[in-house]
C-alpha cells in the first residue's frame, strides 16, 4: 500500500497503461514538459519520451481530431482537455464524430480512446472553469462516461478505460486532486459499469458521484451519529455503462433514494437514476426520491456563493433527515 | 495550365511522363464517377435515393488524379461530396449504390447514407458532414502512421468553404509542428452552398493564399486537369512518405450542378456556368488521350463497361432488402450492441 493523492493517481494510471501497451500515447496542453496545470501528469514525459507524451497547441479540435484519427488506425490515445468546460470548443469531435462514427459505419471502425479532463467545482474558478458536464456526455449515444471519486479508482478505471475499445470520457474531479488514500501497489485494473457501495445502511440510499461521494459519506456519518439514521452510500463511478443492478438493489433495501450531484438542476444524471428507480422499483419505494443538486445557475466564484451552490454536507444531512421525518 | 503569378504552378518542371496505364485509370475513374452520379441523380428524382446527395459532377479530376498518386494502403478522408473519392479508390459500385438507396446490402447497411460513406478496407476513413472535421481527424491517422512507421500517407479532401472554419487552421498548424505525413487538398469549386467563396473570404485563394501562414508553400492548380492534379499530388504524397511533412494543395474546379438534391443553382451567373462547362474535365481529358495516341475504341470500350457496371449496381441496389430491424441496435459499441446499463 502507498499513500497516494488523487492528483498523482492520474499519472500513475496513465503510466501503468503506457508501460503495458506501446500503442498507448498521451497528449494535451501543458501535459508533457510542465506535467499538467494541476501537476497530474508529472514524470510521464521523462519515462515515455516525446514520441508518446506530447504537448499540443491550444487547439482542442486538433487534439480530439488527432485522438480520433489515431484511434481508428491502431493506436490507443489518451487525450487531455484541460478543463471540462473547454469541451464546448471541440464538441463536434465528441458528439458528432467520435460518438457516432462506429454506428454510422456499422462497425467498420472502433474508437479505443480516452479523453480525460478536470471537471467540477470547488476551486473558486467561476462559471467557465468549474462546470460538471458529465450530463452533456451522458446524453450522447456512443460515449462511455466515467468519474472516479478515489485515487485507487482513478488508476483502476483509467486502466479499464484505456483497455476498452470504445471512447471513454474520463472526468477527473478538480476538487479531489489533493485528497489522499492508501492505494494497493502494483497494477490495478478495474471494470467500467460497476457501482460500489461505500457504506451500508438500511434507512436510505444516497447515490453520489465524484466529489459528492466523500460529502455523501460525511453526511451519512453525521446522520448516523447525530440522528441514528443509517444511509447506504453508492458511488456510481461510471454513468455509461450504468450499474443499475447495484443502485436498484440498494434502493430496494432502503425504500428511499437520494441523489447527490454537482450538475445544475435540470437534466442532471440524478434525474435519470430517479426515473429508472420510479419505473422499475416503484413498489419498494416508501417515499418520493429526492435529488440534491446545484441550482440551475452558472457557478459563482466567491467562496461563500460557490459553497452555497454545490451540495454541502449540511444540505445533504438536512435534506435526508427532513425527507425521512415526513 | 492554371497559372497565377503569386503561386507555384505545379507540374511544370516535371519531367515525369504519365504512363498510359495511369492515364487510362484516371479516365476510368472520372467516367465511372460521372455515370454513377448521373444515375444517383436520376434515382433521387425517382425518390429512390432519400435524404440528400451532394454530387461532384464536374469535379472528378481531383479525385482521379490524387487517388492515382496514392498507395493502396494510404488513407483518404473525404466530405459528404464523396462518391467520386470512393470510386477513385476502388469501392465496388453495388454496395455504394445500395447505401444511397438505404438498403441492407449497402456499404454500411443503410446506417450512413450518402453523406457518411466509409470503406475502411479501401482506406476511406470517412466522409465528414460537419464542415472541416476531417482535417483534424486526418492528422490523427497521419500521426498514427508516423508513430507505427508504416509509411502510409493520409490525404484529406475538403471544400473551399471549410477554409473559413477554425478546424482548418488548427489542423494545418498541428500538422506542420508535428511534421505529419498528410496532404490537404482543397477542392475549390468557387461556392459554398449557395454563396460564392470569394464574397466571404479575406483572400482570393482561400487555401493557397493562407499556406504561408503555416510555413507551407502555396500550391494552386487546375483541378480540372487530372494530369496536373496527379503530378502535384504525387510530389506531395512522396514528400509526406519520405518524412518531409504535410502539404496544402488548392485545386480549382467547378461543380456542374447545384449544391445538393434538386438545387437548380440559380445563384450562379449563366455565363460563368457556360464557361466552366466548356472546361468539363471528362471530354477534355478524352480529347487529350486521343491526341496522344489512345484509340477511341479503347475509351468507348471502357465507357461501355462502366455503363454495364452502373446498370448492374442499380439493379442490385433496387433489389436489396430494407435493413433488418435488428440493425437499429447494433454497433453502437465495440461489443456490437447498444446496451448502456446492466
Ligand atoms: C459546421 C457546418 N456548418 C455548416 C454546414 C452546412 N453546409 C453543408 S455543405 C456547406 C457548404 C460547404 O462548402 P464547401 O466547403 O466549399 O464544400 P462543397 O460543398 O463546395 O464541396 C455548408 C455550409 C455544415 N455541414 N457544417
Amino acid at each position: 500500500m502507498t499513500l497516494l493523492t488523487y492528483r498523482s493517481a492520474v499519472a500513475r494510471g496513465i503510466a501503468q497503461e503506457m508501460r503495458r501497451d506501446p500503442n498507448v500515447v498521451f497528449f494535451g496542453e501543458d501535459v508533457a514538459a510542465a506535467g499538467g496545470v494541476f501537476k497530474t501528469t508529472v514524470g510521464l514525459l521523462e519515462e515515455f519520451g516525446p514520441d508518446r507524451v506530447r504537448d499540443t497547441p491550444i487547439s482542442e479540435q486538433a487534439i480530439l481530431g488527432a485522438a480520433m484519427g489515431a484511434a481508428m488506425t491502431g493506436l490507443r490515445p489518451i487525450a487531455e482537455i484541460m478543463y471540462s468546460d473547454f469541451f464546448a470548443v471541440c464538441w463536434d469531435l465528441v458528439a458528432n464524430e467520435i460518438a457516432k462514427s462506429r454506428y454510422m459505419s456499422d462497425g467498420q471502425v472502433s474508437f479505443p480512446l480516452v479523453i480525460q479532463c478536470g471537471n467540477g467545482a470547488g476551486l473558486r474558478f467561476g462559471a467557465q472553469h468549474s462546470q460538471s458536464i458529465e450530463n452533456w456526455a451522458m446524453a450522447i449515444p456512443g460515449l462511455k462516461v466515467v468519474a472516479p471519486a478515489t485515487a485507487a479508482d482513478v488508476v483502476g478505471l483509467m486502466a479499464a478505460a484505456v483497455r476498452d475499445d470504445d471512447p471513454v470520457i474520463f472526468f477527473n474531479h478538480k476538487a479531489l486532486y489533493a485528497s489522499k488514500e492508501e492505494v494497493p501497489d502494483g497494477e490495478i485494473v478495474d471494470r467500467l459499469g460497476r457501482a460500489v457501495v461505500r457504506r451500508e445502511g438500511g434507512d436510505a440510499t444516497v447515490v453520489a458521484l465524484a466529489a459528492m461521494v466523500p460529502r455523501a459519506l460525511a453526511a451519512a456519518e453525521r446522520l448516523s451519529s447525530e440522528q441514528g439514521i443509517e444511509c447506504a452510500v453508492v458511488d456510481v463511478r461510471s454513468l455509461v455503462p450504468l450499474d443499475t443492478t447495484t443502485i436498484l438493489a440498494e434502493v430496494a433495501k432502503t425504500g428511499r433514494l437520494f441523489t447527490v450531484e454537482e450538475n445544475p438542476r435540470l437534466c442532471g444524471w440524478g434525474a435519470e437514476i430517479v426515473s429508472i428507480a420510479t419505473e422499475e422499483c416503484w413498489a419498494s419505494l416508501t417515499g418520493a426520491p429526492v435529488r440534491i443538486t446545484t441550482p440551475h445557475i452558472p457557478l459563482p466564484s466567491a467562496d461563500s456563493l460557490e459553497d452555497l451552490a454545490i451540495p454541502s454536507v449540511d444540505r445533504i444531512v438536512d435534506t435526508v433527515s427532513t425527507a425521512l421525518s415526513r | 495550365m492554371f497559372t497565377d503569378a503569386t503561386h507555384t504552378p505545379a507540374g511544370t518542371d516535371d519531367d515525369e511522363a504519365i504512363s498510359t496505364e495511369i492515364a487510362l485509370a484516371m479516365y476510368r475513374t472520372m467516367s465511372t464517377a460521372r455515370k454513377f452520379e448521373k444515375r444517383a441523380y436520376d434515382l433521387f428524382l425517382q425518390n429512390l435515393v432519400k435524404g440528400t446527395t451532394h454530387l461532384g459532377i464536374g469535379q472528378e479530376a481531383v479525385a482521379a488524379g490524387v487517388a492515382a498518386a496514392m498507395r493502396k494502403d494510404d488513407y483518404s478522408f473525404i466530405t459528404y461530396r464523396g462518391h467520386n473519392h470512393l470510386i477513385a479508390r476502388g469501392t465496388p459500385l453495388p454496395p455504394l449504390m445500395a447505401e444511397l438507396l438505404g438498403r441492407d446490402n449497402g456499404l454500411m447497411h443503410g446506417k450512413g447514407g450518402s453523406m457518411h460513406l466509409i470503406d475502411v478496407e479501401r482506406g476511406i476513413l470517412g466522409s465528414y458532414a460537419i464542415i472541416g472535421a476531417q482535417l483534424v481527424i486526418a492528422n490523427g491517422a497521419a500521426w498514427s502512421a508516423q508513430y507505427r512507421g508504416s509509411g502510409q500517407v493520409t490525404v484529406c479532401f475538403f471544400g473551399d468553404g471549410a477554409t473559413n472554419i477554425g478546424a482548418f487552421h488548427e489542423a494545418l498548424n498541428f500538422a506542420v509542428i508535428w511534421k505529419l505525413p498528410v496532404v490537404f487538398v482543397c477542392e475549390n469549386n468557387l461556392y459554398m452552398e449557395y454563396t460564392r467563396i470569394d464574397g466571404v473570404t479575406a483572400v482570393a485563394h482561400p487555401a493557397a493564399d493562407r499556406a504561408s501562414a503555416y510555413n507551407l508553400p502555396s500550391i494552386l492548380i487546375d483541378g480540372n486537369d487530372p494530369d496536373e492534379v496527379y503530378l502535384t499530388a504525387k510530389r506531395a504524397v512522396d514528400q509526406a512518405r519520405a518524412g518531409g511533412g504535410p502539404s496544402l494543395i488548392e485545386a480549382v474546379t467547378y461543380r456542374h450542378g447545384g449544391h445538393s438534391r434538386a438545387d437548380p443553382a440559380k445563384y450562379r451567373d449563366p455565363e460563368e456556368v457556360r464557361d466552366w462547362l466548356t472546361r468539363d474535365p471528362l471530354p477534355a481529358y478524352r480529347s487529350r488521350l486521343v491526341a496522344s495516341g489512345v484509340r477511341e475504341a479503347v475509351l468507348d470500350a471502357i465507357d461501355a463497361e462502366i455503363i454495364t457496371q452502373v446498370d448492374e449496381a442499380t439493379e442490385q441496389a433496387k433489389a436489396g432488402a430494407w435493413p433488418r430491424p435488428e440493425r437499429l441496435h447494433t454497433n453502437v459499441w465495440s461489443d456490437g450492441g447498444a446496451t448502456w446499463r446492466n
